[in-house]
């Protein structure tokens, strides 16, 4: 019997509804998400697409520095994008599941017709994503500290704050992702550029790979709008110590202060996510778009 | 109507198309979808021009932060308005048939009598208009914002080498076609897997000399390394001391490009039904 088989089957799952549909759900979302190749194919693909991401930067910065890699500015540019690219699985990973669900697998009436908690069914279905983002973090990481000399070092790590501020981090941007893959549902057309397109904004204004400092000043304030710019600078801090002090955005906060501001945004919007969750699943069926193949 | 008289009796005989007259009307068929929706839902304007104007402007203030010169703004502008093609190769050339067949409209392809390679080339011509105005909206949008300029060199030879670039980039979208369709389920897959691996080997952002000869010259099989290289020695003014090739070999290439591409896609289009007859896949959509 699998694992996953075997926590299935424990009576604390079996009679939960909102644990029972998470965890069925994450199953399901990692079954979809990796078994479409064998486990050579899959990994080669899951190191392929973030080492190439990060090879871009590091190419664009090369060329105009003459890869002076010891700048400060080349680890902050570095992390942020390796960091960033758990905030898009995780964005886009629950409004993917709505579609795939009603449009290209078509099961969505089962669902909705099924005894499952729709809100812990789609956190779980985006858990594969996170799963498949946080490898792509770790392998980029761990080939910038390899191949580029990172000034990143175990023992150097504030994993305190790292994983607290993790944790807070995935919540927040798990509330995102449920907040736009509800609004998937009341949608018939362009709904999957919607996840990317915040994605896209974040990755922009957050200050991901470059400090907010360089945008220009009338843009800047779009930045703390979101959690993921407190997340970034917290892992960043984390991961780095000191070398990541030297950019006068954040310089002025203290660790307490940027983790106060994303444990209120974690907050807000968990809340927020549930309240409108189930005003689209009402609307939607108001609206008979549950289980609408739209073929866009 | 006269009392008796027959309403099929009555029915004008369509002319059929057959031969060169039948692949034009097909190819034409299959392009006219995606030419007139691009003018029939405009709101495709806002999605699909803000995002790659967004990525644009990531590396834009990426080259600012690391004070680049000027002309490297261009570069990053210019590769994300030619992001629009390779996307479209991906998603709309090699997933098509993919799509086709999960939406049922390729079983309907192979019993009529339009020759497949009429569709692809339909597909084709269709998407290179709708994806064409598109980069060309993010050129502008992005050269206004981030206030680029450009001096052609020779307008003429831009023409060629864009003509050319395109000709072999679909070629290979066609020939993509056979190759994913075959691939069933990983085909959306192996999309994915050819963005960024792409953008990083064919210098979308940055000079594809920066690679090395032996990187940039395995590169050169995706015709847009070629063509960008070309493009951005003709119209920014460091762009020559940047370029990979001159710009004539580099056309040269692009010319063969597109004829070794369109043969190898008839090839694989023919295989394709063979393969896809014997094994059940045209109309099996589980895979």
């Amino acid at each position: 019997m699998s694992v996953a088989q075997r926590v299935l089957d424990t009576s604390f799952v079996r009679r939960n509804d909102g644990v029972r549909s998470f965890a069925v759900a994450t199953w399901l979302g990692w079954q979809i998400e990796s078994n479409w190749a064998d486990p050579f194919l899959f990994a080669i693909y899951s190191i392929v697409r973030p080492i190439s991401s990060a090879l871009i930067l590091v190419v664009m910065y090369s060329v105009i520095t003459g890869a002076a890699f010891q700048q400060p500015i080349f680890p902050y540019i570095y992390l942020g994008n390796a960091l960033y690219m758990l905030v898009g699985q995780i964005i886009t990973g629950v409004s993917w599941a709505i579609i795939d669900d009603r449009e290209h697998y078509r099961m969505a009436k089962h669902l909705y017709t099924a005894p499952i908690n729709g809100y812990a069914y789609l956190f779980g279905r985006g858990v594969a994503r996170i799963i498949i983002g946080a490898i792509s973090v770790v392998i980029t990481i761990a080939f910038g500290v390899f191949a580029f000399k990172l000034p990143v070092v175990l023992s150097g790590i504030d994993w305190g704050l790292l994983l607290v501020s993790l944790a807070f981090g995935i919540v927040a941007l798990a509330a995102l992702g449920l907040l736009i893959g509800a609004w998937t549902m009341t949608m018939a057309r362009h709904f999957w550029s919607v996840g990317e397109a915040l994605s896209a904004g974040m990755y922009l204004f957050a200050g991901a790979i470059f400090p907010l400092d360089v945008l220009p000043a009338w843009l800047r304030w779009i930045g703390y709008l979101f959690p993921v710019t407190y997340w970034l600078e917290l892992s960043r801090r984390a991961l780095l110590g000191q070398a990541a002090l030297g950019f006068q955005t954040f310089s002025a906060w203290s660790n307490a202060s940027l983790l106060g501001v994303l444990v209120g945004f974690t907050v807000v919007l968990t809340l927020g996510s549930i309240r409108f969750y189930r005003w689209a699943l009402n609307r939607a069926k108001d609206e008979g778009m549950l289980d609408m193949e739209t073929g866009y | 109507m006269v009392a008796g008289e027959s309403l099929i009796g009555r029915t004008e005989r369509v002319e059929k198309a057959s031969g060169l007259r039948l692949f034009w009307y097909a190819m034409w068929a299959r392009a006219y979808p995606r030419i007139i929706g691009a003018t029939r839902e405009r709101s495709w304007l806002f999605f699909e021009t803000l995002l790659p104007v967004l990525a644009v402007a990531g590396y834009v203030f990426i080259y600012r932060a690391i004070q680049a010169p000027p002309e490297y703004t261009g570069f990053a502008v210019l590769g994300g308005a030619m992001t629009a093609f390779w996307l479209n190769i991906l998603w709309s050339m090699a997933s098509q048939l993919y799509w086709d067949k999960d939406a049922g409209n390729l079983e309907l392809y192979v019993v009529s009598p339009a020759p497949m390679m009429a569709i692809l080339l339909g597909m084709a011509l269709g998407g290179l208009t709708m994806t064409a105005t598109r980069a060309i909206t993010i050129l502008v949008v992005c050269s206004v914002l981030f206030g680029v300029t450009y001096q052609v060199v020779s307008p003429l030879l831009l023409i060629a080498v864009f003509v050319v670039t395109m000709a072999a980039l679909y070629g290979m979208g066609m020939l993509f076609a056979s190759i994913f369709l075959v691939a069933g389920r990983e085909a959306w897959h192996l999309s994915n897997l050819l963005q960024e691996p792409i953008y990083l080997a064919s210098g979308f952002y940055f000079p594809v000399k920066a690679l090395g000869f032996g990187v940039a010259t395995a590169a050169s099989i995706i015709p847009l390394t070629l063509g960008m290289d070309a493009m951005r020695q003709l119209i920014f003014a460091g762009g020559p001391a940047l370029g990979f090739l001159s710009v004539p070999l580099e056309v040269g290439i692009l010319a063969a490009l597109s004829v070794i591409f369109i043969g190898a896609a008839g090839f694989a289009l023919a295989r394709l039904e063979v393969v896809g007859r014997r094994e059940g896949r045209i109309i099996e959509r589980r895979r």
